[in-house]
């Protein structure tokens, strides 16, 4: 008898820390994410809200489908290798919907950005001094710049 | 169906297993992509590299990266002599106009009077998260808001982040920035949204020179297993032990 009547004290900070473990779980189950902790220390579903961001460069796999005699033109020439986009820019929504044509390329300004002349570029690197070269004049007036001749 | 108290208690722990399986639901729409079938990384063949800039204008055009910072940017170095831990290092705006002529011819302009032998070796360094595998930024995150995907992709929730810019300082490589408009940590994701699909990343797509080469370390297929069995490797800084998988090939010891 006297012992419960001495408890009784321990048990009632007992019941308060048993209801303050409940709220703070009632809490916790309203305020961590659903999927936190599905693979780690992280929400698990922000995987696949970063991998369905937009894209907007296609991918040249996705050009040559449409652009075949482009692409068999470039297997003639030095820029085989050159990503179709590595020149024309980002045009995922040209592939889209091709009826939004990409904007005119300006070869005086993109064939230099890799063919300027810099002893800083590696030595087997083709390139020019686009004042002596050309003169401003458009490089494709020249060259053919899918097969880089 | 009787079921005594001790079958019962076996029961136990297998039903809080299955239980955890229904709560976590159907796993999200990848048809064709496992994540754990993956493990992601980049190759960098530096005497390859022009220092054109087409890396660093894709990467912001792909991700909407801000002006003046950076997911992936280039570095020109200029080494001259001995001094290796003081070589000449620089980025012009992340180098994403291309960097300034270095004259070829002796006597040329811009003050350049020696030949190119005397004025020392120029090499260009493109940069990116390393996607290390004991990353320092994940483990500094408060919040459990950057982390190791299970493909090996570091990435950032920016849902969740606070932006409180511990991994900024944790990055050893200077990778990582907080975003000026959203005011949460931004980094390079390795084109997750586009490696997923099947397709390389947008500075490895604008690449010309096949500088940089995204790579699968999981896919015995993959042709960087042949690559490292007959190249010189390095990864940057790896006395810092962060297990860091972007691989540069012909890496100069002046590379910081």
């Amino acid at each position: 008898m006297s012992l419960s009547k001495d408890a009784g004290h321990l048990l009632r900070f007992a019941y308060l820390f048993v209801i303050a473990f409940v709220v703070f779980l009632v809490i916790r189950h309203f305020v961590v994410p659903k999927t936190f902790g599905e693979y780690g220390h992280y929400r698990g579903s922000a995987i696949a809200e970063i991998a369905s961001r937009p894209m907007h460069f296609a991918g040249h796999e996705k050009c040559e489908t449409c652009h075949t005699d482009i692409a068999e033109a470039k297997k003639a020439g030095k820029h085989e290798h050159v990503s179709c986009e590595a020149c024309h820019g980002p045009l995922a929504q040209h592939a889209d919907d091709p009826s939004i044509q990409p904007a005119k390329i300006n070869t005086t300004v993109l064939c230099i950005r890799c063919h300027a002349e810099s002893a800083a570029k590696p030595g087997i690197f083709p390139q020019i001094d686009p004042v002596q070269h050309s003169g401003g004049v458009p490089c494709e007036t020249c060259h053919q710049p899918h097969n880089g001749l | 169906m009787n079921i005594d108290r001790r079958h019962f208690l076996v029961m136990l722990p297998a039903a809080a297993i299955a239980w955890k399986y229904v709560l976590a639901g159907t796993p999200e729409e990848s048809p064709n992509y496992t994540k754990t079938d993956h493990w992601w990384s980049m190759l960098i063949d530096i005497p390859k590299c022009i220092g054109c800039g087409n890396c660093v204008r894709a990467c912001a055009a792909e991700n909407d990266v801000p002006d003046g910072h950076f997911r992936t940017w280039v570095e020109r170095y200029h080494v001259t002599d001995w001094h290796l831990a003081n070589p000449e290092v620089i980025s012009p705006d992340g180098g994403k106009e291309g960097f300034p002529a270095v004259a070829k011819s002796a006597g040329g302009e811009e003050g350049f009077s020696a030949t190119p032998e005397d004025a020392g070796k120029y090499f260009f360094v493109p940069k990116l998260c390393n996607h290390c595998e004991d990353s320092p930024c994940t483990q500094v995150c408060p919040v459990g808001a950057t982390f190791i995907s299970p493909d090996g992709v570091v990435l950032v929730d920016q849902t969740y982040c606070l932006g409180c810019a511990y991994c900024v300082q944790a990055c050893p490589y200077g990778c990582r920035y907080i975003h000026p408009t959203k005011q949460v940590a931004d980094k390079c994701t390795l084109c997750y949204h586009r490696i997923t699909k099947g397709l390389t990343t947008a500075c490895c797509e604008a690449c010309p020179t096949g500088a940089r080469q995204l790579v699968d370390l999981k896919d015995p297929n993959d042709p960087i297993h042949a690559y490292l069995k007959t190249h010189s490797v390095q990864v940057l800084k790896p006395q810092m032990a962060t297990g860091a998988k972007v691989f540069y090939n012909d890496m100069d010891g002046s590379v910081r």
